[in-house]
């Protein structure tokens, strides 16, 4: 089995119309066994700025160490974005095994996203990114469902009937919804197994 | 074959852990302690290759006691989580160590608290945890059975359920185990679970 698919997650990011959501399934495991249903993956580095990390659990906990006190209250996601790939290119023989999706705010309360490999290499996307051991399902998932300027209900959906097909992530899911005056957080009930 | 599992309840956290001493096919002893009291209020279960794991928990517990002497004040169980994590995740890509952890603490402000933490510093609050071969079966058993805020009788219970289970059920199960409490009284041993007495030294 792949080190990327040791503990099993999976990861999207969507954009609206000025606004963003980011959603994470919330299973931990190792290789098959499930340990936790409640494991945390996307963090708030400030309040129109987060990241998630999908792969190695323990390379998106030191990541996330790594970067959470390098960044400025009111750092642009354009700029926080090319940190995490500086910071991963670093390790290029030698790297963290994880993928981050960023997601915030720019400018004007332009949605920006970006996903990068685990070498830093960035991928900008209009529309959505996604990431995880059920990238393939969410892809398709998210093709199928998304049109511009939309409400985080989509998201939700994406996740949760991608997650169904994957053993090695699911358990539920975790949607950040974000508009330039606040955050709305919501716990998603899938399929439990 | 190692086992170590815990959970957290009303007030207290208890861990388990067997107690063999096995180097491939021979026992040495079935009254190793696994646990290690780190400080007044905190247990660390650890399990696997036992000069990593005697070598770090103590490094651990030394650390945690030099903050307490250079500060006055006791680390919190998160704080301690947290930096056993940091000292995992440094040593993984350098000098790895083979030792996986449960670390149980009570905190006057936040309570009892267990943490899971894997030999590649995956860092997890949890409910309850295991390692090892048992956890295929203590993890279950605990699904089953427990419930949030139960008393001390029931989880001991459910930890007497757990090594009934992994005795029966896996086919190197270790005979003996101790279990450890932490509470607002501070951490300590409960009981042991023995099946097999180790015979005493003659004296010379």
């Amino acid at each position: 089995m792949s080190i990327f698919e040791y503990n099993g997650s999976a990861l999207l990011a969507m954009v609206g119309k000025n606004c963003f959501a980011i959603a994470r399934d919330r299973r931990l495991g190792v290789q098959l066994q499930t340990i936790a249903t409640n494991f945390q993956r996307i963090y708030k580095m400030h309040d129109r700025l987060f990241l998630g990390h999908s792969g190695l659990a323990t390379d998106a906990q030191t990541l996330y160490r790594r970067l959470v006190f390098r960044t400025k209250r009111d750092m642009k996601p354009e700029t926080f974005a090319s940190m995490v790939s500086a910071l991963l290119y670093e390790k290029r023989f030698g790297p963290y095994f994880c993928q981050p999706v960023i997601a915030g705010l720019g400018d004007e309360d332009k949605p920006f996203i970006c996903t990068m490999d685990s070498i830093g290499a960035k991928e900008l996307a209009k529309d959505f990114v996604v990431t995880g051991t059920a990238s393939e399902s969410l892809y398709g998932a998210c093709e199928a469902m998304f049109k511009p300027d939309m409400e985080a209900e989509t998201i939700a959906q994406a996740l949760l009937s991608s997650v169904d097909r994957d053993c090695l992530s699911g358990w539920g899911g975790h949607v950040y919804f974000v508009i330039p005056t606040e955050v709305k957080e919501r716990i998603l009930k899938g399929r439990m197994d | 074959m190692e086992c170590v599992f815990g959970l957290v309840g009303e007030g207290f956290a208890v861990v388990v852990a067997d107690t063999s001493a096995v180097h491939s096919i021979l026992v040495h002893k079935s009254n190793e302690d696994k646990i290690m009291v780190l400080d007044s209020h905190k247990l660390i279960a650890a399990s696997g290759e036992p000069g990593d794991r005697v070598q770090f928990t103590e490094y651990i517990q030394k650390n945690v006691a030099l903050y307490q002497f250079r500060n006055g004040i006791p680390l919190t169980t998160a704080a301690a989580a947290n930096f056993t994590r940091g000292e995992l995740a440094t040593a993984l890509r350098k000098n790895p160590y083979s030792v996986n952890i449960l670390l149980a603490g009570y905190d006057k402000e936040t309570g009892p608290s267990l943490y899971y933490i894997d030999y590649i510093a995956t860092l997890h609050k949890v409910d309850k945890g295991a390692f090892g071969y048992g956890s295929y079966f203590s993890l279950s058993t605990m699904d089953r059975h427990y419930h949030s805020r139960m008393s001390v009788e029931e989880a001991i219970d459910l930890v007497d359920k757990c090594i009934i289970e992994i005795r029966s059920r896996l086919v190197v199960a270790p005979p003996n185990f101790v279990i450890k409490i932490v509470d607002k009284d501070g951490a300590r041993e409960y009981a042991w679970r023995e099946t097999v007495k180790d015979a005493d030294v003659a004296s010379a």
